[in-house]
């Protein structure tokens, strides 16, 4: 009997080391998921709309859920990163043809100070709302592991669109106006 | 000859002033009651690249260190400039998190790993030594294996061609 003691030790570490693991992979939310099924046109719920962040430069709060209803092209950048800078104009001109669409473009910072982000909306010209996302969580859901990134949520509240790198005009032009003329 | 030498000797003096002005700059900034880039920097993740900050060459971390010293500008200390990080990027920006939660993995760990392994050491070596000198000491005392006839013969043949 005493003999199995020493390799059992070995055998439970072993397993316990292995559930540490799996428990750090498992937690970790893969892009694949929410990539597939938009690509196969089975728009998934948007992650965490009911979660509240602290809107860049003010006290207030708000949600995905707030803006549910209308277009929402949800930004994630940051202010360090440079094709983020190269899409701003574009973003910043189409809010302008969005608002009238009953649309917004949404930003949301990506592991970036609120200073920086600051004078990156003043630089740019950024007149849509940004959130920040300090612990990660909100992007993460998303499936977010670098930026720029931009998901496009139609009026159910559903993704129906997503780019993982920089975009450019002829994808929003591409993308946009299937998804505005949707009845809500 | 000289030139070699005072190359020698320059090169020597770049070195301990590479090496000491971090260290002289620590000191200095302890000396003012404030704290220097490099004392925050070396306790500070890249939040986007999961690298220290103080090796870290991607564009998140120049903006972190840029920060970094908008807050030593402010003159804050160093718990309060860590504060304004974690407000602004979360716990992850921490070298070492705070020991909470699945964090508490990180601080028991290793010190178990490290009791077990000298738990099974002190367990198991006492174990073998007892069995290896048992098994020298029956060696030992054994008697020896009998001789086969053979070597009998030649052992025989060998005593009297010495004798």
């Amino acid at each position: 009997m005493r003999r199995f003691v020493l390799p059992g030790l070995i055998v439970i570490a072993a397993v316990a080391l292995l559930a540490l693991l799996t428990f750090g992979i498992s937690s970790q939310n893969g892009t694949s998921s929410i990539d597939a099924k938009v690509a196969r046109g089975v728009y998934p719920a948007a992650p965490s709309a009911n979660l509240a962040l602290p809107v860049l430069g003010s006290n207030v709060k708000k949600s995905l859920a707030d803006y549910r209803g209308q277009v929402v092209v949800l930004n994630v950048f940051a202010s360090w990163c440079d094709p983020c800078r190269a899409e701003a104009p574009i973003l910043a001109d189409a809010e302008r043809t969005l608002r009238s669409r009953h649309a917004t473009i949404l930003g949301v910072t990506y592991l970036d100070n609120s200073t920086a982000s600051e004078q990156f909306v003043r630089q740019e010209h950024i007149t849509y709302p940004v959130l920040r996302d300090v612990s990660g969580n909100f992007v993460r859901s998303f499936g977010t592991t670098g930026v720029p990134e931009t998901f496009v949520i139609n009026r159910q509240g559903r993704i129906q669109a997503l780019r993982r790198y920089q975009l450019n005009n002829t994808w929003l032009k591409r993308t946009l106006p299937p998804i505005l003329s949707e009845p809500s | 000859m000289i030139a070699r030498r005072l190359r020698a000797v320059l090169a020597g003096l770049a070195l301990a002033a590479v090496t000491v002005a971090p260290l002289v700059q620590a000191s200095t900034a302890a000396a003012r009651g404030t704290v220097s880039f490099i004392q925050v920097q070396n306790d500070v993740m890249c939040v986007a690249c999961h690298e220290p900050l103080a090796v870290a060459q991607s564009p998140e971390a120049f903006s972190e260190r840029a920060y970094i010293r908008q807050l030593i500008a402010q003159g804050m200390t160093k718990t309060r400039i860590e504060k304004e990080l974690v407000a602004q990027y979360g716990e992850a920006v921490l070298a070492k998190p705070p020991a909470r939660g699945f964090n508490l993995v990180i601080y028991i760990l290793p010190p178990a790993v490290l009791l077990i392994g000298l738990a099974t050491l002190a367990y198991t070596l006492p174990k073998w030594r007892r069995s290896s000198r048992r098994a020298a000491a029956e060696a030992a005392s054994a008697p020896p294996p009998p001789m086969d006839a053979e070597d009998a013969r030649r052992l025989r043949e060998d005593l009297a061609r010495q004798a």
